[in-house]
């Protein structure tokens, strides 16, 4: 199973035209985060969110529709999430919260949850877990040289930054920016090699862009409750879905991809023990 | 077979042959207090829904705050709080008795699994100055699994009783692998995570300081060393030092 256990595989997009503005596909992490703070299901969310410097993230507790809206859009560099669950829990107070994060990310809060050495009355308060599918993340200054040397552009003036059809792409107001894919190859966190999961396969629900078209998004629903939660969302008109089999490129694209990365984790890890180099 | 044969056998050592072992019904716990604050304890006692049902399901017979019993019984499982001074001669007879008489030995907190911030001890106050030198409890004597923490979470502690009455050997593992590692402190981030490249910079290891000793900056832990007390709990928590997959996802049923 190379994309985890799930209950089921759709294709969505947000409704709400604030957040189908703000989002990096089709809004689902900020429309169900949202949805769930409407709800009362949490109270907060763990979010990442640019500050002072462009493009910078940094985890921010969110607790309005707004300050999740204020986070929407992928930041293509490491941004630690886990690290804010128990200020969260602590300073803020929150009983019900959210987090998003990717892959690895969500690894550790579950590991966190499975064995909570040193998270006192942390694991429970821990009430929606959204997963964002990543092949691989980038050190900050590997932005910088994408964007201020091979793009000859400002990160300041960058309003967006994606991943997709074998390009990097940057967006201004009036420009569209890329370079192919492979130049960004040796720039890549090192630690992403070893990783083999591409899809949030410990999330309540994992989200991301590959496939389905531009602005649409590719939602897994794996727990009960993340499943229940998801078609209650849809039910109330927070998303309009289609059948995964009824878009392109479909699952096909996926499974592809996450079997490609599982692969290349599997060969790092027998390269690494063959260096004496320890393995997760 | 009992849970204390399965966990002998997985640790390597001699299980008793199938005759000589009854069917452990109510396993016999002692608490062992070594130089540690108590915080333990109080962890322990903090599952309060929870605490009236465990200790239902053991009998404790031993322990200096919890049952008025001088002599030191014969024990399935002694949970050991705080590291030992090796100044002080009772501490380390205890320790030993409690090793002889105790079929398991479990290090629990900070204090027994690494030493925790008694590491930091160097004597000269009074009114023993010459109680200086403190030690992880394995140092001295075979711990067969630790809890680290400071102190360890009451879930955890929860947990792990469970998983010891119901025998749940797969949950066990990971912490019976725990007690070789007596030398934690803040720098193995560095040294073992961030040196190796397995650093994913997830930010787990500075949610779980319970000091605030860890600072994510760029995407990677900086160790405040001041701050540092040596638990070892952001090592433990760190997704690329061990992986429970297996146990992860049967929780989840994932
Ligand atoms: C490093 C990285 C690599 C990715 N790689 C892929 C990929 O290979 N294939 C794919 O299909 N999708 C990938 N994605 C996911 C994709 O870019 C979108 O984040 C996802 O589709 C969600 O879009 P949305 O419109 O539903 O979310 P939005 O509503 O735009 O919300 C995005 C959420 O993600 C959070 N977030 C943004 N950046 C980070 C970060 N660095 N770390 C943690 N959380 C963050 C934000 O706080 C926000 O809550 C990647 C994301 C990241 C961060
Ligand atoms: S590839 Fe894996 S390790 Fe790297 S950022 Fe993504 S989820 Fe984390
Ligand atoms: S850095 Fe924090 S968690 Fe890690 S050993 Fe030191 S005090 Fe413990
Ligand atoms: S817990 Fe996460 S951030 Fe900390 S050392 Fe481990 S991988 Fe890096």
């Amino acid at each position: 199973m190379v994309l985890g256990k799930y209950v089921e595989a759709v294709a969505a997009k947000c409704k709400d035209k604030e957040i189908q503005k703000v989002s990096q596909d089709g809004g689902v992490v900020s429309g169900l985060l949202i949805y769930a703070l409407e709800e009362g299901i949490i109270e907060g969310a763990v979010v990442s969110k640019v500050t002072d410097e462009p493009w910078k993230p940094q985890p921010h507790i969110a607790t309005t529709r707004d300050e999740i809206l204020a986070a929407a859009g992928t930041k293509y560099t490491m941004c630690p999430n886990v690290w804010m669950i128990k200020e969260a829990t602590r300073q803020y107070g929150i009983e019900k919260l959210g987090i998003v994060g990717v892959p690895c990310q969500i690894g550790a809060v579950r590991k966190m949850q499975t064995y909570p050495f040193g998270a006192r009355f942390v694991p429970d308060k821990i009430k929606l877990i959204v997963g964002i599918y990543c092949m691989e993340n980038f050190p900050y200054s590997s932005l910088e040289t994408f964007v201020s040397e091979k793009m000859n552009l400002s990160l300041d003036i960058v309003d967006k930054m994606d991943i997709g059809k074998g390009k990097f792409w940057a967006y201004t107001v009036d420009e569209t920016a890329t370079i192919p894919l492979k130049e960004t190859h040796g720039y890549e966190q090192s630690s992403c090699k070893v990783c083999n999961d591409y899809t949030a396969e410990l999330a309540d629900i994992s989200t991301g862009s590959v496939g389905t078209p531009d602005g649409w998004s590719t939602v897994l629903t794996r727990t009960k409750f993340g499943d229940k939660l998801f078609k209650e969302a849809v039910e109330v008109g927070m998303f309009e879905t289609k059948p995964i089999e009824e878009v392109k490129p479909g699952l096909g694209l996926l499974k592809k991809l996450a079997k490609q990365k599982k692969e290349r984790a599997e060969k790092t890890i027998e390269e690494r023990k063959k260096l004496g180099l320890p393995v997760p | 077979m009992s849970i204390s044969n399965k966990i002998k056998k997985m640790l390597g050592l001699k299980s008793e042959s199938a005759e000589e072992v009854k069917e452990m019904k109510k396993p016999k716990i002692g608490y062992i207090h070594l130089s540690g604050c108590t915080g333990c304890l109080m962890s322990l006692t903090e599952n309060y829904d929870l605490l009236a049902d465990l200790l239902d399901m053991v009998e404790i017979v031993y322990g200096h705050t919890l049952v008025d019993v001088w002599e030191m019984p014969e024990m399935d499982l002694a949970l050991v709080e705080g590291s030992v001074c090796i100044q002080d001669e009772h501490s380390v007879e205890e320790l030993m008795e409690a090793r002889e008489k105790a079929d398991l030995l479990c290090a629990l907190g900070s204090c027994a699994m690494t030493g925790g911030f008694t590491r930091y001890a160097r004597g000269g106050q009074q009114a023993q100055p010459s109680h200086e030198s403190f030690l992880p409890i394995s140092e001295l004597v075979k711990v067969d699994l630790a809890i680290p923490g400071c102190p360890p979470s009451p879930e955890i502690i929860a947990k792990t009783l469970t998983a010891y009455i119901k025998e749940d050997m797969d949950y066990l593992k990971p912490l019976m692998d725990l007690p070789k590692h007596n030398e934690l402190c803040g720098c193995d981030l560095q040294n073992e995570v961030v040196n190796k490249a397995l650093c994913c910079g997830c930010g787990s290891c500075a949610m779980a300081c319970q000091t605030r000793a860890i600072e994510m900056v760029n995407g990677r832990p900086e160790i405040n060393t001041n701050r540092c007390i040596k638990c070892g709990v952001c090592y433990v928590h760190c997704p690329r030092t061990w992986w429970p997959e297996e146990q992860i996802k049967s929780e989840l049923e994932l």
